[in-house]
C-alpha cells in the first residue's frame, strides 16, 4: 500500500519536473554554471585566445587599490561615479514626475486613454538605437534643442551639450527620465485603488490638498513606490545602449558617459581581458544585491502596507 | 456657477496635459517630419512640417551600406524577434503552469531561485556564455540570442504568467483532473487557451525587447549580412558621418514602426502587462 502510494507520489513529481525541465536546464547551464565560472574567470587573466592564468585577487586589487607593479585603475572607478550619478539622479527624477503625470491623469477627464496612451510612447521607443541616434543629434552644438534655444528664446554660446564633458552625462539622465511611462501606469493604478473616502473623511476635516498628498497619497503608495524604485535602480545600473550609441562607443567626452557596463564591455571585448571583466561583473553583483538589500532594510520604516493594500 | 467654474478647470487641465504631451513627443515628431526634408534644410529648420517634401531619404537609406540593404537588416531582426517571442511564449507558459498549478519537492525553492534570477544583473553569466557560445561555433549566427529563449531563460515573463494563472479559478482544472486529464491534456485545453491575453503580452513584450537588444546583437553578430535594424542604423551613422542624417533619421523612423503599430493595435495588453507585474519598462 505504501510502496503503491510512494510509486505515485514519485510518478507525479516526475512529470511535474517535464513541464520543469526547460526552466531548470537553462538556468542550470546557462545562470548557475556561468555565474560560477565567471567568479572564477575574476581570479584569472584570461583573454580568451589562451587558457585562463590564476592571478588571485590581482583584478579586484588593481580595481580599488591597485598593486606594487600595476596602478589603480582610474578609469573604473570613474565608471562608477559616472553610474552612481546616473541612477540616483535619474531614478528618483524619473519616479518623481511618473507619480506627477500620474496624478494628472487620475482626474476624471474623457480622453485620459489617450493622454496615457500618448505619454507612454517615449518609453515604447526611448530604448532604442534610433532614439539614442536622434538624441545625439538633438543636443549637439548645431542641433534642434540649440535651434529652439536661439531662435525662440533668444540664447546665445549655447554649448554642444553632448560633446561637453560637463553635460552629456546629463543628457543621458534627460533621456531616461523621459521614459516615465511605465511607474506612471503603474502609479494610476496604484492610486486608482485608494479609497475616495479617504479623501472625502479628510476634507471635511478640513485638510487641503498638499496636506492630503502627504498624508493619504504618498503613505498609500509606498509599497508601489519602493518596488519601483528598486526595479527602476536595478535596471538603471545596467544601462549600456543609450550611452553606447550617444558616446560612439567611446563613453567619452573625456570618459564622462563611461557607464559601468560599458567599460566592461570595453575591457572585456575591446582589450580582451575578461578575467577583469568577469570581476567587474561580480562587483557590479554585489553592489546591486547590497543596494537591494539596504532598500528592504529602509522599507521598513519608510513603507507602509496598511490601508492602501 | 459651480458647473461653469469646473469646466473652465477642466478645459485648463486638459490644455495643460495636451501642451505637455507635446512637448515632450516634439523630438520625436520633429524626427519623422526630418526625414521628409531635403538634407541641406534638416539642421536649419526647427519646425516639424517639412517645407520641401522629398522621399529621397528613404529611397537612399534603404539601400544601407556597401552590399547590405535595410531589407536584409529587417529581415534578420523579423527572423529573431519572431522566433524569440514564440519560443519565450511556450517555454515560459510550460513553465509558469508548474509553478502555478502542479505539486512538487522543492517548488518553493526553485520559485525563489527563479524570482532571484529576475533581479540578477545580466553580467554576470555574459562572458562565460559568450565562451560556450564560441566553443559551439555559434559567433555570427542567431543561435546565442535565440537559443536561451528556448529554456526559458526571461524569469519575468514566467512572472507574469505565474500571476496570471494563479487569478485562474481552480475548480476548472479541478474538475478536469476527476475527468481524467492529464497534466498535458490540462496545460493545452485548459490552461493554455484561458492565458491567451498574458500570452499576448508576452509575445508582445519579447519580441520588442528583442527588437531592441542592442547589447547581444553587438556581441554576437558580426557580419553586415546577419545584422539586425539597430546594427545596422549603428553601421550607418559609424560610417556615413555628418552626410547623409536625412537617410540615416528615414530608417530611424523605419525601425519604430512595429513597436508603433503592435503599440496601437495592442494596446491593453501592454496596459495589463505593465500593471499586473510592475516591473521593468
Amino acid at each position: 500500500m505504501t510502496d503503491l502510494h510512494r510509486r505515485k507520489v514519485w510518478r507525479d513529481n516526475l512529470g511535474s519536473y517535464a513541464f520543469l525541465t526547460p526552466w531548470l536546464l537553462g538556468f542550470l547551464v546557462l545562470t548557475l554554471y556561468p555565474m560560477f565560472y565567471s567568479l572564477y574567470l575574476s581570479f584569472t587573466k584570461f583573454n580568451i585566445r589562451t587558457p585562463p592564468e590564476w592571478i588571485g585577487l590581482r583584478n579586484y586589487l588593481v580595481m580599488f587599490v591597485g598593486t606594487d607593479r600595476l596602478p589603480k585603475d582610474e578609469r573604473f572607478l570613474n565608471s562608477m561615479v559616472v553610474t552612481f550619478k546616473f541612477v540616483f539622479i535619474s531614478v528618483p527624477l524619473k519616479l518623481v514626475f511618473a507619480l506627477a503625470v500620474a496624478m494628472l491623469m487620475n482626474k476624471k477627464l474623457k480622453l485620459i486613454p489617450l493622454y496615457r496612451t500618448l505619454y507612454y510612447i517615449p518609453t515604447l521607443l526611448g530604448g532604442s538605437v534610433a532614439i539614442a541616434v536622434l538624441w545625439r543629434r538633438l543636443f549637439a552644438g548645431d542641433g534642434l534643442i540649440n535651434m529652439i534655444l536661439s531662435n525662440v528664446f533668444g540664447a546665445q554660446n549655447l554649448p554642444a551639450w553632448i560633446s561637453n564633458p560637463k553635460y552629456a552625462l546629463y543628457t543621458l539622465i534627460l533621456l531616461a527620465v523621459w521614459q516615465f511611462g511605465s511607474p506612471m501606469i503603474i502609479f494610476l493604478a496604484g492610486l486608482q485603488q485608494i479609497p475616495r473616502e479617504y479623501y472625502e473623511a479628510s476634507s471635511v476635516d478640513g485638510a487641503g490638498k498638499i496636506r492630503q498628498f502627504f498624508a493619504i497619497t504618498l503613505p498609500s503608495l509606498s509599497p508601489i513606490i519602493f518596488f519601483n524604485f528598486v526595479m527602476q535602480m536595478i535596471s538603471a545600473f545596467q544601462s549600456f545602449t543609450q550611452a553606447f550609441i550617444v558616446s560612439g562607443g567611446s563613453g567619452g567626452p573625456l570618459d564622462s558617459t563611461m557607464f559601468y557596463s560599458l567599460y566592461l564591455y570595453i575591457k572585456g571585448f575591446g582589450f580582451s581581458e575578461m578575467g577583469y571583466a568577469a570581476a567587474m561583473a561580480w562587483v557590479l553583483l554585489v553592489i546591486i544585491a547590497g543596494l537591494t538589500a539596504i532598500s528592504f532594510r529602509a522599507s521598513g520604516s519608510l513603507v507602509s502596507y496598511g490601508s492602501g493594500e | 456657477m459651480k458647473t461653469r467654474k469646473d469646466q473652465v478647470g477642466r478645459l485648463l487641465l486638459n490644455a495643460f496635459i495636451i501642451a505637455l504631451g507635446l512637448g515632450m513627443l516634439y523630438p520625436i515628431l520633429w524626427l519623422i517630419g526630418a526625414s521628409f526634408k531635403p538634407s541641406n534644410m534638416i539642421f536649419t529648420d526647427p519646425g516639424i512640417w517639412p517645407k520641401v517634401f522629398t522621399n529621397q531619404n528613404y529611397v537612399n537609406g534603404w539601400k544601407g551600406i556597401g552590399i547590405v540593404g535595410f531589407d536584409t537588416f529587417f529581415k534578420n531582426s523579423f527572423v529573431i524577434c519572431l522566433l524569440s517571442a514564440f519560443a519565450n511564449a511556450i517555454f515560459c507558459s510550460i513553465t509558469a503552469y508548474a509553478f502555478a498549478r502542479l505539486n512538487f519537492i522543492g517548488k518553493k525553492f526553485w520559485f525563489a531561485v527563479m524570482m532571484i534570477t529576475l533581479m540578477l544583473p545580466s553580467h554576470v553569466t555574459t562572458i562565460p556564455r559568450y565562451i560556450m557560445f564560441r566553443n559551439f561555433g555559434w559567433i555570427n549566427t542567431f543561435l546565442p540570442i535565440i537559443v536561451p529563449k528556448f529554456f526559458a531563460t526571461d524569469a519575468f515573463f514566467i512572472f507574469l504568467l505565474v500571476q496570471f494563472i494563479r487569478g485562474l479559478p481552480r475548480d476548472i482544472d479541478e474538475s478536469a483532473v476527476i475527468d481524467g486529464c492529464s497534466k498535458f491534456g490540462i496545460y493545452t485545453r485548459i490552461i493554455m487557451p484561458l492565458t491567451v491575453p498574458a500570452l499576448i503580452t508576452t509575445l508582445l513584450f519579447s519580441f520588442l525587447w528583442t527588437w531592441d537588444d542592442f547589447f547581444n546583437q553587438l556581441l554576437y553578430l558580426t557580419s553586415p549580412n546577419r545584422y539586425t535594424v539597430p546594427m545596422g542604423l549603428r553601421l550607418f551613422l559609424d560610417s556615413s558621418g555628418m552626410s547623409s542624417w536625412g537617410p540615416m533619421f528615414a530608417m530611424s523612423v523605419l525601425s519604430l514602426i512595429p513597436a508603433f503599430i503592435l503599440f496601437f493595435s495592442l494596446q491593453k495588453y501592454f496596459v495589463r502587462g505593465i500593471a499586473t507585474t510592475g516591473i521593468k519598462g
